[in-house]
């Protein structure tokens, strides 16, 4: 006899601090089906905004997400820019550059210590969450905060980066080097982890092309894109760097490609400390012409768009948002089943989902809708499976 | 052939108003009935990715532009069609082309209140279900 068992997950999903509801189907151990159920964050952003003048939407929209707090501001701006036809001065294109990749790193430590966490390599948590520390730390030096910089603006960025942080910040680089060596080492050599993520939670190439996924999602699948390249904006394309790409489409090929992008990261913020001009920051916009224009950035969680129409007043008629994890969490349909209910949770969480941006696991008995799971019971078992495979390995 | 000399060439008969804002931004219009034909030539046919779509409450109906990104080249093909009909407003949709076509109809359906035809679950996504019907946040009446 089989019965369907449905294991729902959220809408306090336990890796992530985010609500989200997903159902899933269950026969034994197996994921046969998932319904994703999001707008529990949905605050009504798009409609907001056309309430807010051009320089108050920047706030606004930073306000999406706290992890991504720059990649939506910065999307908008490369919308009003590309409406406008506005020069952005080269410093501020320099300084943009540097905090977006300052926040890639940042973005993809925690998810590197809550994935970590999630298999129960709580050292790993630990280590990442600590080498983040500092990258906070220099954010708060150069823009006051520790999340939501408020640095971009329609034109160019609020403020400048100081001669005397730049040592300081080069200095927290030159530090963070060993410990992604460390990371890298720990995740390629480390058989439990190999066999805990490899072949799990798999997204196919076409699977990938189907669902139009993006960022690391996109390109742990095979896929060469990224937003940064293919159509640069910032000073992406006056500094060198390389698209990480891999073919396998599990969780271990998303998990190598964040981990080589901190690499990338890195270097881009480097050259972009070495190269960056003198001059202004800011071109002064006062007045937006009527049009329409398209923003898109490489978030950590892939592409970033914003569409925004204007018609000559000073606020949007329309502001279209579209985060990364719009795509990627949808594609948790096809990704997370099949696999079992002891994977399901690193699977949900390996598109480094954020439910801010986009807009839970439970899990009962279909039959006596009895609660026989909760979240922690998920990572437990996550945990469990990891430890048994260890056993194995011995 | 460059993608908007393809995208010319092939599908001449329905394209209205060529815009190239610059070279990486590229608007066109169709009539809405032909969503299916030309959705299905970028995304099949040229392999363009679909990067999101965006519905908009004008004075003369509900604009939709359908965002297409040519990665390779890095231009946004933006295809715009105005469903004039506001009262019964529907386009096909675009699901049975692929999965990534049935969010964010949803969420025009849900926002705006476009019917898309054909779409296999036309259920709210960001909204409660217990939204109350026919109130449609993004719509401008109320302006």
């Amino acid at each position: 006899m089989s019965h369907k068992v449905i294991v729902p997950i959220g809408p306090y999903h336990p890796l992530q601090d985010e609500p989200e509801f997903f159902r899933l189907y269950v026969e034994g151990e197996k994921v046969v089906d998932i319904d994703i159920v999001i707008g529990y964050l949905h605050r009504g952003i798009e409609e907001l905004s056309e309430h807010k003048h051009f320089d108050q939407v920047t706030f606004l929209v930073e306000r999406i997400c706290g992890i991504c707090s720059t990649s939506h501001p910065f999307a908008y701006v490369n919308a009003m820019e590309d409406l406008a036809k506005i020069e952005v001065p080269e410093r501020a294109l320099f300084i943009r550059t540097i905090i977006a990749e300052m926040e890639r790193i940042h973005s993809h430590l925690l998810w590197l210590g809550l994935a970590g966490h999630f298999i129960g390599y709580n050292t790993v948590w630990m280590w990442a969450w600590r080498y983040r520390e500092p990258i906070l730390d220099m954010f708060e030096m150069i823009t006051g905060n520790r999340n939501h910089y408020a640095m971009m603006k329609v034109g160019g960025v609020r403020r400048d980066i100081k001669n005397e942080d730049i040592p300081i910040l080069k200095k927290v680089l030159d530090e963070l080097v060993p410990a992604v060596d460390m990371f890298r080492g720990a995740v390629t050599d480390d058989p439990v982890i190999k066999a805990r993520l490899k072949g799990i939670g798999i997204l196919t190439k076409q699977q990938a092309i189907d669902w139009a996924v993006v960022g690391p999602t996109a390109r742990a699948s095979g896929l060469n894109i990224d937003v940064r390249k293919d159509d640069p904006y910032g000073v992406y394309d006056r500094v060198n760097w390389n698209v990480i790409v891999e073919k396998e489409g599990d969780i271990f090929a998303k998990t190598v490609v964040r981990i080589l992008e901190l690499y990338e990261s890195i270097g881009i913020i480097r050259q972009c400390l070495d190269k960056m001009p003198k001059g202004e920051i800011d071109a002064n916009i006062k007045d937006v012409p009527p049009g329409e224009g398209i923003g898109r950035v490489e978030a950590p969680r892939g592409e970033c768009f914003h569409y925004v129409r204007s018609d000559g007043t000073n606020r949007p008629v329309r502001h279209k948002i579209r985060a990364p994890s719009y795509m990627n969490v949808a594609s948790n349909k096809v990704a997370a089943v099949g696999g079992t209910i002891s994977d399901s949770a690193i699977t949900l969480a390996a598109v480094d989902p954020c439910y801010c941006c986009t807009e839970r696991l439970i899990v009962l008995d279909k039959h006596t809708d009895k609660k026989i799971m909760n979240g922690w019971d998920l990572i437990k078992l996550s945990q469990e499976k990891t430890e048994k495979l260890r056993e194995a390995i011995k | 052939m460059s993608i908007a000399d393809e995208i010319k060439d092939k599908l001449a008969s329905k394209v209205i108003n060529w815009h190239e804002h610059s070279v990486k931004r590229i608007y066109f219009s169709i009539k809405p009935g032909d969503i299916r034909e030309v959705a299905s030539f970028l995304f099949k046919d040229l392999g363009l990715r679909f990067a999101t779509a965006s519905g908009i409450d004008t004075p003369g109906g509900f604009e939709i532009l359908y965002h297409f990104s040519f990665d390779k080249s890095g231009q946004i093909i933006s295809v715009r069609t105005i469903i004039e009909d506001k009262q019964n407003s529907e386009i096909d949709s675009l699901a049975a082309l692929a999965p990534c076509f049935e969010w964010i109809e949803r969420e025009m359906w849900e926002l705006l209140g476009i019917n898309f035809i054909g779409h296999p679950n036309l259920t709210h996504l960001l909204l409660t279900e217990e939204w109350p019907e026919g109130k449609y946040p993004l719509r401008h009446e109320h302006k």
